[in-house]
């Protein structure tokens, strides 16, 4: 029975302390026509049975670990330090709950309290939350900060278009029944002049990202200017791994970061579970949803750490909060405290200038490609846009089968003016050969040199 | 100012920090190098600075402060902590699933593809619905799917009066605080003495709202820990009102193979894979909430969600999965396509027991009324009947123990060794205790959390300072809550001030 310990001996003890004389009998209270119905699954398989068939399942998967991937827009592969899954691993962190009982949970609290300390450092606010599910679920949350910071008298939100498009697809299913009006980034096409035009009395937030999907650092000078005009809120979506490096959001302006945390040591896993971070200014710190981890002292006056503004929360306020959070991500920030921590001030910054560095070596050469053209207008920091001469999808493909590299993401799919632009990223785990290989695949698949039996990697 | 600093039981990073120390090493650029405007950088980073082993003890040491279920036993109500599987975490950690990109094509992803529908299937199977989405996030994240799905499928008929859900007081804060999320307006129904929603209010409450009712939550079995005896006809009620019955799929570790909410006539539920299906709580979280549902609502599910885009050309062949968005769909709830790694974990659990499944319900009711027979005629009980996977008593003997709480027995507890049930819920039983021990407790275990249980309730009578100022053998005593919200610390103290004060 898998991790059922009872022996017969037992059950038949505990039934007769219950008084009943079996396990059916213990429920009587389900109707008896819908009692006991069928389940129809597979035999019970042991834990070698398993792991032979979900290892054989996993090798249907091509992995990062087997090819070199140049892919990010919104999920990156960044080197995770080896003691982070150590302590990950640890059954005290992984099979505790949410604490409740400081007493018992010290241990967690702190490295949450921690977490919230690094993550307001490196995005330059004053305080930060446990997490939120995700970057995009975070900058929803924020539309629901900033509406209830202007007391819901203020409809418009306006979003920049080089938002991650997932981000603002969730933020409007999150507010799709409340009195929000999204803008700004329908065309696809508004400047930070544009948007800046669009600030007015009515607008609660804006919100970009920096640097925006498109790997690009944007000047938001106007922007935060018109927004200070007008009382708006700013929102900036951040990459926390640039933030180490680049100017902190708080220092350009914004009132509020969001962003996604999984490039703090936390694996790609296609898509989840990742990290949402939230950080604000002091102004704002009781309108946060999700928990946040106080100082405070115990009993004896010694040091000790509490889950604080608990009133906020939908346990205690119900039908009053502001969002219905409640678990998210905190295992995950556990993994974010100890990557930040084992990287420290100089590996946190180290990476982000292996990014840089990187990439622009790799925007470099591509741009000296025939038929290929990168776009070079802004600065940008690990991520950059390729023009390629055919349809990105038919160059992945090829890149795939031909080099055994995992290509960039295709941008016409989400804006239509930016038909067979590509998006390519490059971390601190591409090598310069790696690089190499991208930038002879890529001159290869444009002069259509290849034949479907040329394999030029070796995986 | 504090007259003195208080100690800690262990430094933060930044304390422990020492300027010019690394970490984790990297290596040099082996790319020509490219000039990094000045104006674009910051100029300082305030971060711990530490060696790689002060950093693994730092964390180990934080660990030891914590209860845990590899620990002891852990009967949290509501939150099913049960056994989480080594096995599951060795799974999830498969560099073809840990490291696959979201966002990579169709084809290089058929293995992720293939695990996620399957666990999709088997959702639908368990609770006996035609459709999923496993896009949320979280148990709260799942509600919220399913209370924007009914929001919208009213609003697809033109039905667009509705906007009233009712929520009995029983239930868990998240159903009321998802309506108001949802945009919807909360109702909240009184239960009768039994724990049970009242058939009569129930009734005057849908006639009452009829034109204007979007549907109903409710908990089953309910969050009292015990089956709703009049469930079907609370469905019906509901349905002739016009309204959509949502089930909050918190406490299925009591329905498994027991009764599928589909047929009780249920038209959407979230569950909780780390609840019912051991993905780990994690300290809070990640978990996962997938959202089920019947036909009549399965257009409007959150997506992408993954089907069969091609079958199969002969028996050998897999078939083709692939990406669709539900037509009506509320939308994106996440970036991306939910927390894989929870639905990979949650895999492997249903695997081991597969069509044995039903016997983890009946060893969690089992335990649970094992407790509740053993702890009857000592401590009060609100309800006197079988109960589901939990059990709640009262953590009061107003007569006998005057003063003594419910808070105080939990503290106490922990000086047994073992962590607290759920305090002060549900909210409609007095000085609350939710006792949830799941099928994965031995009787020696469950035993001896009884022992304890007898000799607390003989304390509380003979030596109640014994259970006021208890914990007494954890890390820290019993915590300054009004200090830490009054003062209002969020972050460690910057590492500069420290050493400036040092000075």
């Amino acid at each position: 029975m898998s991790y059922i310990p009872h022996t017969d001996a037992d059950r038949e003890a505990m039934l007769k302390a219950i008084g009943v004389d079996s396990i059916e009998a213990l429920f009587d209270a389900v109707p008896e026509k819908h009692r006991f119905p069928v389940l129809d699954l597979p035999d019970p398989m042991t834990e070698m049975e398993i792991a032979a068939e979900m290892e054989a399942l996993s090798r249907f998967n091509v992995s990062a670990s087997d090819y070199a991937i140049f892919l990010g827009a919104g999920a990156y592969h960044h080197y995770i330090p080896s003691l982070v899954n150590h302590m990950l691993l640890r059954g005290e962190f992984y099979t505790a709950y949410t604490p409740y009982q400081p007493e018992v949970s010290q241990g967690t609290l702190q490295a949450i309290f921690e977490f919230q300390t690094m993550i307001s450092r490196l995005t330059g606010m004053d305080a930060a939350n446990a997490s939120h599910y995700d970057g995009a679920t975070a900058l929803a949350e924020a539309v629901t900060v900033a509406m209830a910071a202007h007391r819901d008298k203020r409809q418009k939100v306006i979003f920049s278009p080089t938002i991650h498009p997932h981000y603002r697809e969730v933020a409007r299913t999150y507010h799709q029944n409340r009195a929000v009006k999204f803008s700004g980034d329908r065309s696809g096409t508004a400047t930070m002049v544009d948007l800046a035009d669009m600030i007015d009395d009515n607008t609660a937030m804006i919100a970009v990202q920096y640097p925006n999907f498109l790997g690009q650092i944007e000047d938001y000078t106007e922007i935060i200017k018109a927004a200070r005009a007008h009382g708006t809120l700013v929102c900036i979506v951040t990459d926390p791994v640039a933030c180490a490096l680049l100017k902190s959001p708080g220092e350009l302006g914004a009132d509020i970061v969001v962003g996604e945390g999984q490039g703090l040591g936390i694996p790609m896993s296609f898509g989840g579970p990742y990290l949402g971070f939230f950080a604000v200014k002091n102004e704002h710190v009781r309108r946060i949803a999700g928990r946040i981890v106080g100082e405070t002292v115990d009993g004896d006056g010694r040091r000790a750490y509490v889950m604080t503004l608990r009133p906020r929360e939908q346990d205690i306020r119900r039908e009053k909060a502001s969002s219905n959070i409640c678990t998210n991500q905190g295992l995950m920030a556990l993994a974010a405290c100890v990557h930040m921590t084992a990287m420290g001030k100089q590996g946190m910054r180290r990476v982000a200038e292996l990014c840089w560095h990187k990439a622009h070596y790799a925007a470099q050469e591509i741009g000296k490609l025939k038929g290929f053209s990168v776009d070079t207008t802004r600065p940008f920091f690990k991520e950059f846009v390729v023009t390629c001469p055919k349809p990105v999808s038919e160059i992945n493909d090829e890149l795939i089968y031909h080099f055994g590299i995992i290509g960039g993401y295709d941008l016409g799919k989400d804006f239509p003016t930016r038909e067979n632009q590509m998006l390519l990223c490059v971390t601190e785990m591409n090598s310069k050969d790696e690089i190499d290989m991208l930038v002879a695949g890529l001159r290869a698949i444009a002069a259509g040199e290849l034949h479907d039996g040329d394999h030029h990697h070796h995986h | 100012m504090e007259n003195s600093t208080p100690q800690p039981l262990e430094k933060t990073s930044y304390e422990l920090s020492q300027p010019g120390r690394q970490g984790i090493r990297l290596p040099d650029p082996d790319v020509p190098l490219t000039d990094i405007p000045a104006d674009l950088c910051r100029t300082d980073l305030d971060f711990p600075e530490m060696g790689e082993l002060d950093v693994v003890r730092h964390f180990i040491k934080l660990s030891q402060f914590n209860y845990s279920i590899d620990k002891g036993f852990y009967p949290l109500g509501s939150c099913t902590m049960k056994y989480n599987p080594k096995i599951n975490e060795d799974m999830a950690r498969l560099p073809g699933y840990a490291h696959v990109h979201p966002l990579q094509s169709q084809g290089t992803t058929q293995g992720a593809l293939a695990l996620m529908y399957r666990l999709q299937e088997w959702l639908c199977e368990i609770s006996g619905f035609d459709a999923v989405s496993i896009q949320p996030a979280a148990g709260a994240h799942g509600e919220f799917a399913g209370i924007l799905m009914i929001r919208k499928y009213h609003i697809d008929r033109g039905d667009v009066k509705r906007t009233k859900i009712l929520v009995p007081d029983s239930a868990h804060g998240t159903n009321p605080a998802t309506t108001s999320m949802a945009g919807l307006q909360a109702i909240e129904l009184p239960s009768d003495k039994n724990g049970d929603v009242d058939l009569d209010v129930l009734r005057k409450a849908c006639e009452q709202h009829k034109e204007e009712l979007a549907g109903m939550m409710i908990t089953v079995p309910s969050t009292l820990g015990v089956f709703e005896e009049h469930i079907v006809e609370i469905i019906k009620i509901v349905h002739e009102a016009g309204g959509l019955m949502y089930m909050d799929g918190a406490n299925m570790n009591a329905l498994l193979g027991v009764a599928k909410p589909g047929e009780l006539g249920f038209d959407v539920m979230h569950y909780n894979l780390h609840k019912t299906f051991s993905t780990p709580h994690g300290g809070g979280g990640p978990g996962s909430g997938p959202v089920v549902c019947n036909e009549k609502l399965a257009p409007f599910r959150p997506g992408p969600v993954v089907e069969i885009i091609e079958e199969p050309q002969d028996e050998d062949d897999a078939p083709l999965y692939g990406w669709v968005m539900p037509d009506k769909s509320i939308g994106r709830l996440k970036a991306f396509h939910g927390n894989f790694g929870m639905h990979v974990r949650a895999y492997a659990y249903i695997s081991a027991y597969g069509s044995d499944l039903p016997k983890v319900t009946h060893y969690a009711v089992l335990n649970a009324n094992y407790i509740r027979a053993r702890l009857k005629g000592t401590y009060l009980m609100p309800f006197d009947r079988m109960c589901g996977h939990e059990l709640v008593i009262e953590g009061h003997w107003p007569d006998k123990a005057p003063g003594v709480h419910a808070l105080d027995i939990s503290k106490r507890l922990m000086d047994y060794n073992f962590h607290p049930p759920t305090n002060y819920f549900p909210l409609i039983v007095p000085e609350a205790l939710l006792i949830e021990p799941t099928e994965t407790e031995s009787k020696e275990v469950l035993d001896s959390f009884i022992e304890a249980m007898l000799k607390i309730a003989e304390e509380a009578q003979n030596n109640p300072d014994l259970l006021h100022s208890a914990p007494h053998i954890t890390p820290v005593k019993r915590v300054d809550e009004v200090k830490a919200a009054k003062d209002l610390v969020l972050c460690c103290r910057p590492t500069h001030i420290e050493s400036a004060e040092a000075q």
